[in-house]
């Protein structure tokens, strides 16, 4: 089953104060088959993480459509109203970013368990869940209470992992998640990817070190950016 | 995996303003909507075709530069003043399809008084300072007819506790109260019959960072346990990206953008809201 369909697909930031637009890329096509583990690579600037964003419309994408298919029917992710937008961040389609983005005063159990309570389940059901996905991701439970905004760059992205791929989902969009871990926490990502991936979840991903996640890899889509040629495919 | 090339040039010099599809998935239907909002006050013209939609559980933000319109819109959405033109819908039983503007005074005020909730950028707005906190936020509840000072004060106790104000304190008044506490007795009173519908108008301007993080803490776990439809104004781009889920952007009355929060503040699309958004620190 085809679960994504990007045609045409094009994000340029227009800067009024330039005049101009700046691309970050153009044109792009590909389909993703339903459970694919798709690889996004390219050099830096390529667009990598502007086609992430796009898909999960933290960016507007310019022009060209990113037909999705929802459990609720297919909707065009280029131009879905925003409600339709945070229904489908709500229940499908996940996003790990580079970074936590901490909240003052709301612990790591806490950060972690509210993308679960957000879908009618009590913080106190979800936090013995979060609290699981923590010790996975190998976060002390002497941490589990604290404020993260003091933690450390490879703490905060054990919690930003946890809070992410904690909800089930049917698309996750992974931007360098393994960036700022140590070999335990990436094996322990790419541990709940297989398992994720084994329950028919689609990914797309930017890997620093694509070797990680080697094995779970069914294609890659290289940009090369707009600036220096053509977008190219394996 | 397919590919293919379209090596043409990128032909957006002129950047038109992209238009979204109306919804399809969502079967949710919004629980407040405003159209075409037009006020002025002799030649200032604070808000022009101002139109939104907020669901239940959502949290609009609206930002923009002092004089923009934002609390003149949060005003006529709280009912305390009336547009030129324009029509004001919340979908709740009784009231699906009236437009609020019509309503006769006392209708107008029973609507905001049990539905809406409102807390202002100054206390002095929205409390009596020199009343007790506890009195200050019984005295909403005395609209259910409810006359039982045990009622009342049990009431009033529970609200200022769900705004996590320090209930040894609850019968001082607020004039001797901190900055932070003053705005913790104004979110118990809005609260106090349970609404529908919160707005906030700069709720936590000119509070210490310390104190505005926990205000915006006891907003969010609020907003998320009674589900309601917030829409909060702030020219603070921090505490709009901390709170809300949609954003609107206002500039002289007129609405220039309006979009998912993180998409407003990431890849503003309007020359004024990249002027905002780069005005940061």
């Amino acid at each position: 089953m085809v679960l994504l369909t990007v045609t045409n697909f094009t994000k340029s930031f227009y800067i009024h104060h330039l005049g101009r637009a700046i691309p970050a890329f153009q044109a792009l096509d590909f389909t993703l088959q339903a459970g694919q583990f798709l690889l996004v690579s390219g050099q830096n600037g390529a667009g990598k993480s502007t086609l992430l964003r796009c898909l999960y419309r933290t960016y507007l994408p310019t022009s060209g459509s990113a037909v999705y298919s929802s459990l609720h029917g297919e909707i065009d992710l280029a131009r879905a109203a925003d409600a339709d937008i945070m229904l489908l961040r709500r229940e499908e389609i996940g996003f790990v970013t580079q970074f936590l983005r901490p909240r003052p005063r709301v612990s790591a159990s806490e950060l972690v368990a509210e993308s679960l309570y957000a879908d009618a389940m009590t913080l106190d059901e979800a936090r013995p869940h979060a609290e699981h996905l923590l010790s996975d991701f190998g976060v002390k439970a002497e941490l589990w209470g604290a404020y993260p905004t003091t933690f450390s760059g490879g703490e905060q992205q054990r919690v930003n992992l946890a809070r992410a791929l904690i909800a089930p989902r049917r698309l996750i969009l992974l931007d360098e998640p393994t960036a700022s871990l140590d070999a335990a926490a990436r094996n322990a990502l790419v541990r709940r990817l297989t398992a994720l991936k084994q329950d028919g979840v689609t990914f797309i991903g930017i890997f620093h070190h694509p070797e990680d996640v080697r094995g779970l890899i069914d294609g890659e889509i290289r940009l090369q950016g707009v600036n220096d040629g053509d977008i190219v495919a394996d | 995996m397919a590919i293919s090339n379209h090596p043409s040039a990128p032909n957006d010099a002129q950047q038109a303003m992209i238009t979204l599809d109306a919804p399809r998935l969502t079967r949710a239907k919004p629980l407040l909507r405003a159209l075409g909002l037009h006020k002025r006050y002799g030649r200032i013209t604070a808000a022009e075709q101002v139109s939104l939609e907020v669901y239940a559980g959502e949290v609009l933000g609206i930002v923009g530069e002092s004089g923009s319109g934002k609390s003149s819109v949060l005003r006529l959405l709280n009912l305390e003043e009336l547009p030129d033109a324009g029509e004001y819908t919340l979908d709740l039983p009784g009231y699906e399809g009236v437009n609020l503007f019509g309503l006769d005074r006392f209708q107008r005020r029973e609507v905001a008084h049990v539905h809406i909730g409102i807390v202002y950028q100054n206390p002095h707005l929205g409390l009596r300072m020199r009343y007790t906190s506890s009195g200050n936020v019984a005295e909403r509840l005395l609209i259910t007819g409810e006359r039982s000072y045990r009622a009342l004060r049990q009431a009033a106790r529970d609200s200022l506790s769900a705004s996590e104000f320090p209930l040894d304190r609850m019968d001082d008044p607020p004039r001797v109260l901190s900055g932070g506490m003053q705005q913790r007795v104004q979110l118990a009173k809005a609260i106090a019959l349970r609404p529908r519908i919160l707005l906030l108008d700069e709720p936590t301007t000119g509070l210490d960072v310390s104190v505005q993080a926990a205000v915006l803490d006891t907003l969010k776990r609020l907003q998320r346990e009674r589900h309601m439809a917030m829409v909060i104004v702030s020219h603070d781009l921090g505490v709009i990206r901390a709170l809300a889920d949609r954003v609107m952007v206002m500039r002289g009355g007129r609405v220039v953008e309006a979009g998912l929060a993180d998409q407003v503040l990431d890849d503003p699309q309007h020359a004024y809201t990249q002027q905002l958004v780069h005005a940061k620190l």
